[in-house]
């Protein structure tokens, strides 16, 4: 049984060779740069896989030159990013034109750092996973609408309030799919979540009810990052490019990945919760714990793939269809379904494998 | 979807419209030499008169106006309509003309067919025709301060225009 | 457009916007400046002449023959009926008697470039309501016909095939066979479109009851082409005043009456299937004989005034020439149908929301350099 002890063997060997609180710290400051490497490397082959992605659909191959398949085109551009001129308009208010990008890319990496990628292989496992995470998601609206009101541009303005409401309403139904399970799994905390799938995912664990709040939570996490159809705010065909006309070169760039890894967070949420995280269906390989990461990917990157269909093929919607759907349809569904799921699980009707 | 006037729907000839036409007002000249259609002229003071009963009456019921041009005969200037009805399906053409070429002026029919406002201001900015009643007669292609009506035959631009 | 009048004229919660020149939703260099409160629109005023070049003038100044070569850049998606338009009121001036076989291959390539051009209308009005790859697959078939095109006419979008007379040469051998080729594959793509977009409850929603216009406005407001079929004004210049060999075929006019967006767009879906059964109609049985009937190497016209109606995929083109006598036009004047039907833009706008603006307009279907010549 080969277990997954490599966190442990270095939380060891660093407590042996420093003292204890030059330690701590340089295990925060290690797991630190592992996680913005493995953001930045997930970002970049993101981007990348969404441009095939949508060349498959539209009928043509997307980028092939830059590298075997294309697999070096996201460092070019990432490069030609960097080295752009950082321009700022003149009556921009500089404090907050700056810090605008920097909420969205702190609250999606501190979003990235409780997920379990495997057994015992998770920086931050805390009792309140859950909470934690719907709570940091809601940090990166801040950084949309200071983009937006700093740019001192119109346009960039309406996109903003756009983009604001649009993500207050659908946490709403994010945040209340998300708790749909929880009356299953009985814990906040995620390691414990996925321990409770070894019986079985959850999303066959709640059938029913579950499976609605799949769907609700796919809409809602579509919306929750902007992406299509609830794109308007970026609704190329409208305004322009919206919060972040004004942006260039790096500061850009921060936005954009950032949009990126918050559609894989949503993608990993779901994951975790309805399909088991990183467990593989009946238990195959669960000697090899680290195979999990293998699993964790691949069904991260279905439900990406799904997003990704979502966004090339349907129209966009206008901002009141848009606050109808929650407010309307989604919202009361919601709650509908969470007493439903109160029923199955106090009468034990949950499918166990 | 709006009222369904309940027409009859005609076909006038050119002799019968001519004979209609001129039941109202007597002093229009009719022509249908050198064209397909009957033409009419008419005086600039008794245009909108004209153009206001075509419209109103059931029998011509002129609803649509499909084209609106400028002209300069060298010595006056003129405005062509070319109107047609939707449910009898015949056309003429009224066109009127005036001497002044300082200032040129006719009443709109803006109030009449909604499509002449932007044709009347296409006719101001390359001839210099103003229309009464228009309510946004300003140059429509060319840029504000731009100097002359270039569509006039007494137009000059070294610049701009290559003669061969 | 002096903009500083435009602000100090509207009350203080409305502001205003720019949209354009250079923008993916207007087709082509088109102004608008609209007045907007909150998200409604109150006011909309196109600003026109960003790529006016005096056609009209040169007109005056050139020949006949020269003047075809002026028209196909008016609305370069139906250059073909552009030129056709020309051709006709010159033949028509000199009472040529064309032979059949020119007339049968003109409507059969005016068909031909009416679903090019309805094509690629349907890929932009997907982009613009944010359906991107529809771009995409609308481009994929208007490229099958664009090289049918560049085998027998040499061009693939200025195409300058007709000459007053006739034809410039006659149809290469594989014409036929590509054409007919042309509609199987068609056929089946159509509809493979209509289910990705028109049945999407996301696009009807955009579409439904959005940009309404009513058929006494759709008159009064000069509304031609699908605008005002959509509204239940019948106006096919095909079937009122029949021009070339379309008096020999038979189709249905394709009406509808609510008015909306979502019926304009239906009537230009159900025109691309009548399209392709007229070139059905035609494309077997073309008529031997001469491809021009000779004129005169300088084109005089009689003195007189000659006006010819066609039927452009925007709506219907009309030529008026004032002659003289002389070697060139007196005066010429294009009614062109984009600049009837922009002008109906602010009355379905105001009231709507931006959105709904970029969708009335995108079925609108206008190209700028139709309106501004």
């Amino acid at each position: 049984m080969i277990t997954l002890s490599i966190t442990k063997n270095i939380h060891d060997w660093l407590f042996s060779i420093m003292p204890e609180g030059v330690a701590s710290i340089a295990e925060m400051v290690l797991i630190a740069v592992v996680y913005l490497a493995i953001f930045a490397v997930a970002g970049l082959y993101l981007v990348l896989l969404e441009r095939k992605v949508a060349a498959w659909f539209q009928l043509r191959i997307g980028p092939n030159r830059v590298g075997f398949w294309g697999l070096l085109q996201t460092m070019a551009d990432a490069l030609k990013l960097v080295s752009k001129e950082l321009t700022g308009t003149a009556k921009a208010d500089m404090f907050l034109y700056n810090l605008a990008p920097y909420f969205v890319i702190v609250s999606s990496l501190m979003a990235l750092a409780v997920f379990p990628f495997t057994q015992e292989f998770q920086a931050f496992d805390i009792n309140i996973g859950i909470f934690f995470l719907i709570a940091i998601s809601s940090i990166g609206v801040i950084g949309i609408l200071l983009g937006g009101w700093a740019s001192n541009n119109k346009f960039a303005l309406i996109g903003a309030m756009r983009s604001g409401v649009q993500t207050i309403s659908y946490e709403l139904s994010v945040g209340l799919s998300l708790l749909t399970m929880v009356l299953i799994t009985g814990s906040l905390q995620l390691s414990e979540i996925v321990e409770v799938q070894k019986n079985g995912w959850l999303i066959v664990q709640g059938h029913i009810p579950a499976v609605i709040a799949f769907m609700i939570y796919m809409i809602a996490g579509t919306a929750e990052t902007n992406r299509a159809p609830f794109d308007l705010v970026e609704a190329e065909s409208e305004l322009g490019a919206g919060f972040h006309t004004e942006y260039s070169g790096m500061k850009f760039a921060y936005f954009f990945l950032a949009e990126f890894i918050n559609m894989f967070i949503i993608a990993a949420i779901a994951t975790t919760i309805f399909f088991g995280g990183w467990l593989s269906p009946f238990g195959i390989t669960e000697s090899i714990p680290l195979l999990g990461v293998f699993w964790f990917l691949g069904k991260t990157l279905v439900i990406v793939f799904l997003m990704m269909w979502f966004r090339w093929t349907f129209p966009r919607l206008r901002i009141d269809q848009l606050l109808t759907l929650e407010w309307k349809y989604l919202l009361p569904l919601n709650l509908l379904n969470i007493i439903l799921m109160a029923l199955v699980v106090w009468l034990n009707l949950t499918i166990q494998i | 979807m709006g009222l369904m006037k309940d027409y009859k729907t005609e076909f006038m000839t050119n002799e019968a419209l001519q004979n209609l036409i001129n039941s109202w007002i007597p002093e229009l000249e009719f022509t249908e030499e050198g064209s397909q259609f009957l033409n009419i002229k008419v005086k600039p003071e008794q245009l909108h008169q004209l153009m206001s009963q075509l419209k109103s009456n059931p029998e011509t019921n002129f609803d649509y106006l499909f084209c609106l041009s400028g002209v300069d005969y060298e010595k006056e200037l003129g405005v062509v309509y070319h109107i047609e009805s939707t449910t009898h399906r015949h056309i003429v053409v009224v066109k009127v003309q005036t001497e002044d070429r300082e200032n040129p002026t006719f009443d709109s029919v803006y109030d009449i067919w909604k499509t002449a406002e932007f044709h009347e201001r296409e006719v101001f900015d390359f001839f210099g025709i103003i229309f009464n009643n228009h309510p946004n007669l300003k140059r429509l292609f060319l840029t504000e301060d731009w100097d002359g009506f270039p569509l006039r035959k007494d137009y000059v631009d070294e610049i701009n225009m290559v003669i061969k | 457009m002096d903009t500083t009048t435009i602000k100090n004229s509207f009350k203080s919660e409305e502001y205003f916007i720019n949209m354009g020149p250079q923008h993916p939703a207007t087709h082509g260099v088109l102004r608008l400046l609209l007045t907007i409160d909150g998200e409604i629109i109150k006011k909309v005023e196109p600003d026109l002449g960003y790529i006016h070049r005096s056609i009209e003038k040169m007109c005056e100044r050139d020949s006949y023959q020269q003047i075809v070569h002026l028209t196909d850049r008016m609305d370069y998606l139906s250059s073909h009926i552009n030129n056709e338009a020309v051709c006709l009121t010159v033949e028509n001036a000199l009472q040529l008697e064309i032979p059949d076989r020119v007339k049968v291959i003109r409507t059969i390539i005016g068909e031909l470039t009416r679903i090019a051009s309805h094509t690629l209308w349907w890929g932009v009005m997907g982009m613009d309501v944010g359906a991107l790859t529809t771009y995409f697959y609308g481009f994929r078939d208007r490229e099958l016909i664009n090289d049918i095109f560049e085998e027998t006419c040499g061009a693939r979008l200025t195409m300058n095939y007709n000459i007053p007379g006739g034809l410039m040469f006659d149809i290469h051998p594989n014409f036929v066979k590509r054409t007919k080729d042309f509609i199987a594959h068609f056929k089946t793509k159509l509809p493979e479109y209509d289910t990705l977009l028109t049945g999407n409850v996301i696009f009807q929603k955009r579409m439904k009851g959005v940009g309404i216009l009513t058929k006494e406005d759709a008159i009064s407001f000069g509304a031609s082409g699908p605008v005002g079929r959509g509204s239940g004004y019948s106006c096919d210049v095909r079937k009122h005043h029949p021009y070339s060999a379309l008096d020999k075929v038979t189709f249905k006019e394709a009406l509808k009456t609510e008015g909306d967006s979502l019926a304009r767009y239906e009537v230009r879906i159900q025109e691309m299937w009548e399209s392709m059964s007229i070139i059905e109609q035609l494309i077997d049985n073309i008529p031997e004989g001469d491809i021009q009937v000779a004129t005169n190497a300088v084109i005089k016209l009689p003195k007189g005034e000659f006006y010819q109606k066609v039927e452009t995929a925007r709506g219907e083109l009309g030529v008026y020439i004032v002659s003289t006598g002389t070697k060139n036009p007196y005066r010429l004047k294009f009614r062109s149908p984009g600049f009837s039907n922009i002008s109906l833009l602010n009355h379905i706008a105001v009231g709507g929301k931006i959105g709904d603006l970029v969708a009335s307009m995108a079925t609108l279907d206008i190209v700028v350099p139709d309106i501004d010549r």
